[in-house]
């Protein structure tokens, strides 16, 4: 269900065009909020389970529906956030108060965007760009500006360090990001998410599907690069540097409480989505079933989809809950030393895959 | 601080932070990342233990050594009611030094295990912290078991211990030891081979072992700098030289001598010694009267003493001063952790707040026991 559809259906009843592309746009955004709100409590919900398997522990319980926190502790995120909204909204006295409001509207407008563009499934996609791969990629970085904006603001010492951390390493990471999605584009000849994913139809070396990571062994180098910068532009462990605890308290969200904190929450999750997204569009065959011509069509594109994105969030949970964190210097070692040099390799490599099979 | 220039800043890490385990400030002169000088702030946890102790009986202070150093209670009491044994001339039945060896030793695992744990979570691994406190938490089950108490024990008693070990101790003990030992390797699977952590803590705030000794720094901090001195070795007390055990010292497995990765598998290596002492002691506790030589008033002659144990932070000394009255003239305690965080801002100059945070927690304080 593009924009472009309703548009088109609006079309039908008669010449408003200005009227028909807003109602276009709300009814389109409604739903996409909504996947972004539900995404954020199962994730959390998910996170504290998965976390709590690792340690060893049994995480949120509860004996069931208005005791505690409901059956095996589903109802935790729902007492989260309504807990959350009945918070008081603290602004501190010294904070530039205008940039302090402002702040999470603009992370949060970044993380809104970028889920805009993702393939769901063949036909559920907001809006399909002709060059949607960079867009996400784009409109990924506006949410510097508000954590710089956050982190200034604030007027705290460890906010503006966290700012300061967490701009060096997104900016910094969005280039390797950037430089091994080019490898799918190159084989695909496309910047459009939906061509994309139609070209990883069919099976490679006989039994594999066609997914970009399966096609050769600089697309399979690449997945892994930008898997590792998307967790670091998504400032998770252990790239957490910008918010690490034991360090700068909670970095640039230290100040914030209530509903402001939990807009910073709910884009951090949405964002995860933005990234798994475009990893499983651009390497793992998005929506395109692991099993070639079995169950390929309509609403099973949005399961295998959602499947595939779940399981690099999982793995993302996983590290998290398993790896110490990186020093700052060390993280940049990683990025400019490390990832710059194999992906660039990659690029090349790629190029002269194409010119000698493709 | 004195001048604070342009591009510099001056934070404050603490009293409210989460890795300064207590109530501790740091005034940390930064320019960026990049910490230049560093001052403590302490007291803020200060409990008049030294005054409060010349106001009470000689029995009364052991509660309050329970409290200086609150994560190994048992080694506190062990020193002040070795030290008071000495003062008075009392032989202990060799029952009760067994049974204070083997408290002593499993409470200096849990204290280790602890301080393992939480240096993780410096370094921002969550999950070895859970594990670790996991099996420290049979530990205090044992100590409840035994005297009631989980954290603060008030266990030794001058002339005894306060209650006998109860029915299978032993075999609960060999039990645990036999289920904790394969668990070591878990931890060092999880953590402390982990490539980021050594990243983190090899070649980062490196303690000469000239500068440990001049700052008076003891214990692990102190071995691990190379310098093989164990006051149970050195200084033998109560039973531990009928034991036989190993002094760990820092090599630079993965870096300089005197790191903070070599502070922290000091521990871990002391966790493996302790339990060689523990099988020794469990096997051969013989039987008697725990209660047979407290003394009904302790009163102490005229005099003065001073000694110094192991606890798992390093030399704790007494130095316990009686004018012939059941009240102690002057208790004073060394402070072992007091001593390891007055080199922090020698070694932590020139590195950046991820360090500091990384150094801090090498040292393994404990704010009870500086601020008294």
């Amino acid at each position: 269900m593009t924009v472009d559809t309703l548009i088109n259906w609006f079309a039908t009843f008669g010449d408003f065009p200005v009227l028909s592309f807003i109602l276009a746009v709300v009814i389109s955004g409604i739903p996409l909020f909504l996947v972004m709100a539900l995404n954020a409590m199962i994730a959390v919900y998910v996170e504290r389970k998965v976390s709590a398997f690792m340690m060893d522990r049994i995480g949120p319980m509860g004996q069931g529906p208005g005791l505690h926190a409901g059956k095996w502790g589903l109802l935790q995120t729902a007492a989260d956030a309504i807990k959350l909204l009945v918070k008081e909204d603290t602004v501190p006295e010294s904070s530039d108060k205008f940039l302090f409001k402002m702040a999470p509207f603009i992370i949060f407008i970044g993380a809104f965007l970028g889920l805009a563009a993702v393939p769901f499934s063949s036909t559920l996609q907001v809006v399909d760009f002709n060059v949607g791969v960079f867009y996400i990629i784009a409109v990924g970085s506006i949410s510097i500006i508000g954590i710089v904006m956050a982190g200034w603001a604030s007027n705290n010492k460890w906010s503006l360090y966290g700012a300061m951390r967490s701009a060096a390493q997104i900016i910094s990471y969005e280039i390797p990001a950037g430089l091994s999605i080019i490898v799918p584009i190159m084989m695909a000849g496309t910047l459009n998410i939906q061509e994309l994913i139609q070209y990883q139809n069919g099976t490679v070396w006989g039994f594999l599907p066609n997914w970009i990571i399966f096609n050769n062994p600089f697309s399979f180098i690449a997945f892994f690069t930008f898997f590792i910068s998307a967790i670091a532009e998504t400032n998770r462990t252990p790239f957490d540097i910008p918010e690490a605890e034991s360090e700068l308290v909670a970095g640039w969200m230290t100040e914030y409480s209530g509903f402001r904190w939990a807009v910073f929450f709910l884009s951090e999750y949405a964002n995860m989505l933005v990234v798994s997204g475009l990893a499983v569009a651009g390497f793992l065959g998005g929506w395109q079933s692991p099993i070639p011509g079995l169950f390929n069509t309509g609403a099973w594109g949005l399961f295998w989809f959602m499947g595939k994105v779940s399981l690099l969030i999982f793995v993302m949970m996983w590290f998290r809950w398993t790896f110490p964190r990186l020093r700052v210097d060390q993280l940049m070692h990683v990025c400019w030393k490390v990832l710059i040099p194999i992906t660039m390799f990659n690029i090349f490599g790629v190029g002269i895959w194409k010119l000698i099979f493709g | 601080m004195g001048v604070v220039k342009g591009d510099q800043m001056i934070l404050n890490i603490g009293p409210q932070h989460p890795s300064t385990h207590g109530v501790l400030r740091l005034e940390v002169m930064t320019d960026g990342e990049i910490v230049s000088q560093i001052r403590p702030h302490i007291g803020y946890l200060h409990r008049c233990f030294e005054k409060h102790s010349e106001n009470v009986t000689y029995e009364q202070v052991i509660p309050f050594t329970d409290r200086c150093d609150y994560l190994a209670s048992m080694n506190s009491n062990f020193g002040y009611v070795v030290a008071m044994e000495e003062l008075m001339e009392i032989k202990v039945p060799e029952r009760v030094d067994y049974i204070r060896v083997v408290m002593g030793e499993l409470n200096r695992i849990a204290s280790h295990l602890l301080a393992l744990g939480v240096y993780g979570l410096d370094i921002g691994a969550f999950t070895p912290f859970l594990y670790m406190l996991r099996d420290r938490e049979r530990i205090l089950d044992m100590f409840e078991y035994t005297c009631g108490a989980r954290l603060l024990y008030n266990y030794m008693w001058v002339g005894g211990v306060s209650h006998d070990l109860p029915k299978d101790f032993e075999k609960i003990c060999i039990d645990f030891l036999d289920y904790f030992e394969p668990q070591i390797k878990e931890y060092n699977n999880l953590l402390s081979f982990n490539k980021i952590f050594v990243e983190r803590t090899a070649d980062v705030g490196v303690i000469p072992a000239d500068v440990a000794v001049s700052y008076g720094v003891t214990g692990p901090n102190l071995r691990a700098s190379g310098v093989k001195w164990d006051v149970r070795k050195d200084e033998p007390y109560s039973v531990y030289d009928k034991f036989e055990f190993d002094v760990p010292t820092g090599t630079g497995k993965f870096g300089t001598l005197g790191d903070c990765y070599d502070r922290y598998w000091v521990r871990m290596l002391e966790i493996k010694e302790s339990i060689r002492i523990l099988r020794q002691a469990l096997g051969s506790i013989p039987s008697g009267d725990v209660h047979q030589s407290i003394p009904k008033k302790i009163r102490p002659p005229k005099g003065s003493i001073y000694r110094r144990t192991e606890s798992p932070r390093g030399d704790l000394g007494y130095y316990i001063v009686s004018d012939g009255t059941p009240v102690p003239f002057r208790v004073k305690m060394r402070s072992p952790a007091f001593t390891a965080l007055s080199c922090l801002d020698e070694v932590s100059r020139g590195w950046m707040i991820s360090d500091v945070i990384a150094i801090l927690g090498s040292l393994d304080i404990v704010l009870g026991e500086i601020d008294r």
